[in-house]
């Protein structure tokens, strides 16, 4: 169990809202270990989103066990939750969340500013060297808006990368995006995986499921499908294969 | 987290929104100039005032006979016989809140001179007269304690008595002029002081040596009355004190009966005056006051203006390890530097405005310390207090709901 960088057994999650009580996790369990690139599918009501926020530590299940990296989050208090979200987790959006105005780098920096522990100097080499992994070296001082759909969502992966996490949580990350910078992004996702992070990709589009490792889907808060992925595509070559935009 | 970053994240954020920030600041700025200016205008006049007041000696106390009964019948002050040279030597001997000190015997009268003549007030006095009114001889020189001793025929004029005798230019000094039919050499002139805040004519006096008014001119050996000068206006109420504790004793009052004199001093009517312009003070600051109050409540309103349009970017913050109190110090120093920034233009408007009055309209104007400190101090207060609330709502934001909000 300790080998996994997630281990969740039997997550519930209970809204009561007005009268009634909504049961959006009705005991989820699984482990994801290092390496790992997986999808959670599911339609929207589905219990996705609430398990996003779990993993993402932004939430606590009302009953269930949640380890991430081998310390159990679900009795830390809402500071230590903060920390742990800093050191250990990457946040992709769906409308990526860039500071308005403010330069590539220093929303990359972003994280590392809540890090006592990294200097001013190692904070703007760290994010330099995030920009750089998803090819952005030459953007560093664009404003996120003088900046298209694709950089700014590569400006947020690397954000997410720069605190090196164990895990990068994506939500809905290519939803903003048409297809051929979906696909972009998506093999930027690949890349990563390839490089050996562990990512979690919530999506409700059941195409991206073929570019993972390992889908698990959601419907009404139980896990009906967790399937290993054997047949991965290649978002580089559908890439390709696209028709070349017009110059 | 450090406090260097939180400010760094705090002036970026002010940075994006420079002119809305200005916009914010303008109402500390103009409540800050305002009270800086209103209290320096407030405090110039209330000085002025104590300059003139001083002007006429404003350390002067005066003592004369008084509240004396003969059976019951209570006697007109000048009638009194009760005040003696001994009581002023006394008094000059050993009080020690009292820097000068002259006994008073005075004589109303015509003066003539050749063919002019006007009526005038002659005063017989020691040197320390000077110093206590506020005197000096413009030409010529004052008598000396010789002259006191032997009761010369000597006196010094003030400037309306000089012109009305001497209209033609002539000069006055070594001349011999004629008081109530006694014959005074004029060896000094006064130098002229003008209407005083009553409307009297300072300079409408003769002075002479009170021996010699005493003696040659009334021919009494009591005296009038005492003037003399506190060490300085605080120790006045204290040398009243001891100067009546003097003449009591001297005069063997027992204790609980009332004083066969009264002492008076320009204090009441200093602090009369005084009272006056202090409420007009007040009355300024609480209007300036009132403007930085707004100037707060602006803050208020723009700081929660911003925390829900910035609610995403709260929650981004909280979703990558900002932890609540890192949102409130974010907000709260935002809101600081505006009132800090605003209260820093604020003083140097203030005080610019103050030295403008001065110059182009003539008001006097004094800029205390304190009133500089205090309107920055409070500035500073009321950016913490009217940003307070808005932090507070900032940093209690739910990251899940935050980072949605559309």
């Amino acid at each position: 169990m300790s080998a996994n960088i997630i281990q969740i057994n039997d997550i519930r999650r209970d809204f009561v809202v007005g009268s009634e009580t909504v049961h959006a996790l009705r005991g989820v369990s699984f482990g994801i270990a290092p390496g790992e690139f997986v999808t959670i599918m599911g339609t929207s009501g589905s219990g996705k989103s609430t398990l996003l926020n779990i993993l993402g530590c932004l939430d606590t299940p009302t009953s269930g066990d949640y380890y991430l990296d081998g310390v159990s989050v679900r009795t830390m208090g809402k500071n230590d939750r903060a920390t742990l979200r800093n050191r250990k987790i990457g946040f992709v959006f769906q409308s990526y969340n860039l500071l308005p105005k403010t330069t590539a780098l220093e929303n990359v920096e972003l994280p590392l500013l809540y890090n006592p522990t990294v200097s001013s100097h190692d904070r703007r080499k760290r994010a330099m060297a995030a920009l750089e992994e998803v090819g952005l070296h030459d953007r560093m001082s664009h404003r996120s808006n003088q900046m298209s759909g694709g950089q700014q969502q590569r400006v947020a992966i690397a954000r997410a990368l720069v605190n090196d996490p164990v895990i990068i949580l994506a939500d809905e990350a290519t939803g903003n995006l048409d297809s051929r910078t979906s696909f972009e992004i998506l093999t930027l996702f690949q890349r990563l995986h390839a490089e050996g992070r562990t990512i979690i990709f919530v999506t409700h589009n059941p195409e991206i499921a073929e570019f993972s490792s390992r889908n698990i889907t959601l419907r009404d808060g139980h896990i009906t499908e967790d399937k290993v992925n054997t047949d991965i595509r290649s978002a580089a070559e559908v890439l390709a294969g696209l028709p070349k935009e017009e110059e | 987290m450090n406090y260097k970053n939180l400010i760094k994240i705090a002036l970026r954020a002010l940075n994006n929104n420079k002119f809305r920030g200005f916009l914010t600041m303008l109402g500390i700025i103009i409540g800050v100039a305002s009270v800086i200016s209103m209290l320096a205008i407030g405090q110039g006049s209330k000085r002025s005032i104590r300059a003139q007041i001083s002007e006429m000696g404003s350390n002067m106390i005066m003592i004369h006979p008084g509240a004396e009964r003969f059976g019951g019948v209570r006697q007109s002050a000048s009638s009194m016989q009760s005040l003696k040279l001994e009581d002023y030597e006394a008094i000059a001997r050993d009080a020690d809140y009292i820097s000068a000190c002259t006994p008073s015997v005075n004589s109303s009268g015509q003066a003539i001179y050749g063919a002019n003549n006007t009526p005038t007030t002659m005063y017989g006095v020691n040197e320390d007269y000077l110093s206590i009114r506020k005197y000096a001889v413009g030409e010529g020189e004052f008598f000396t304690d010789a002259d006191t001793r032997k009761a010369a025929k000597v006196c010094v004029v003030g400037k309306t008595v000089a012109d009305k005798l001497f209209p033609n230019g002539q000069e006055p000094l070594g001349q011999t002029i004629r008081f109530n039919s006694i014959p005074f050499t004029i060896i000094g002139i006064l130098t002229p002081k003008g209407y005083n805040s009553m409307g009297m004519d300072q300079d409408d006096l003769i002075i002479a040596p009170y021996t010699t008014v005493q003696k040659r001119l009334l021919a009494i050996n009591y005296i009038q009355g005492i003037y003399a000068s506190a060490l300085s206006e605080e120790t006045s109420a204290e040398a009243i004190d001891e100067m009546s504790a003097i003449l009591r004793e001297r005069h063997k009052i027992k204790a609980g009966d009332e004083d066969d004199f009264s002492v008076r001093s320009q204090e009441e009517l200093s602090s009369m005056l005084g009272s006056t312009t202090d409420l007009m003070t007040v009355l300024l600051a609480c209007i300036a006051g009132i403007s930085l109050l707004v100037g707060g409540i602006g803050i208020m309103n723009i700081m929660y203006v911003s925390v829900t349009e910035r609610t995403r970017e709260i929650g981004l913050r909280m979703s990558i390890g900002a932890k609540g109190r890192h949102i409130l110090l974010q907000f709260l120093i935002e809101a600081v530097i505006i009132s800090f920034a605003g209260g820093i233009i604020g003083v140097l408007l203030g005080v610019g405005a103050s030295v403008a009055i001065k110059y182009v309209a003539g008001w006097p104007i004094y800029i205390q310390p304190y009133s500089v400190i205090l309107s920055f101090g409070v500035c500073t207060l009321t950016g913490i207090f009217f940003g307070w609330y808005p932090a507070q709502k900032a940093a209690q934001l739910d990251p899940i709901e935050a980072i949605r909000y559309e």
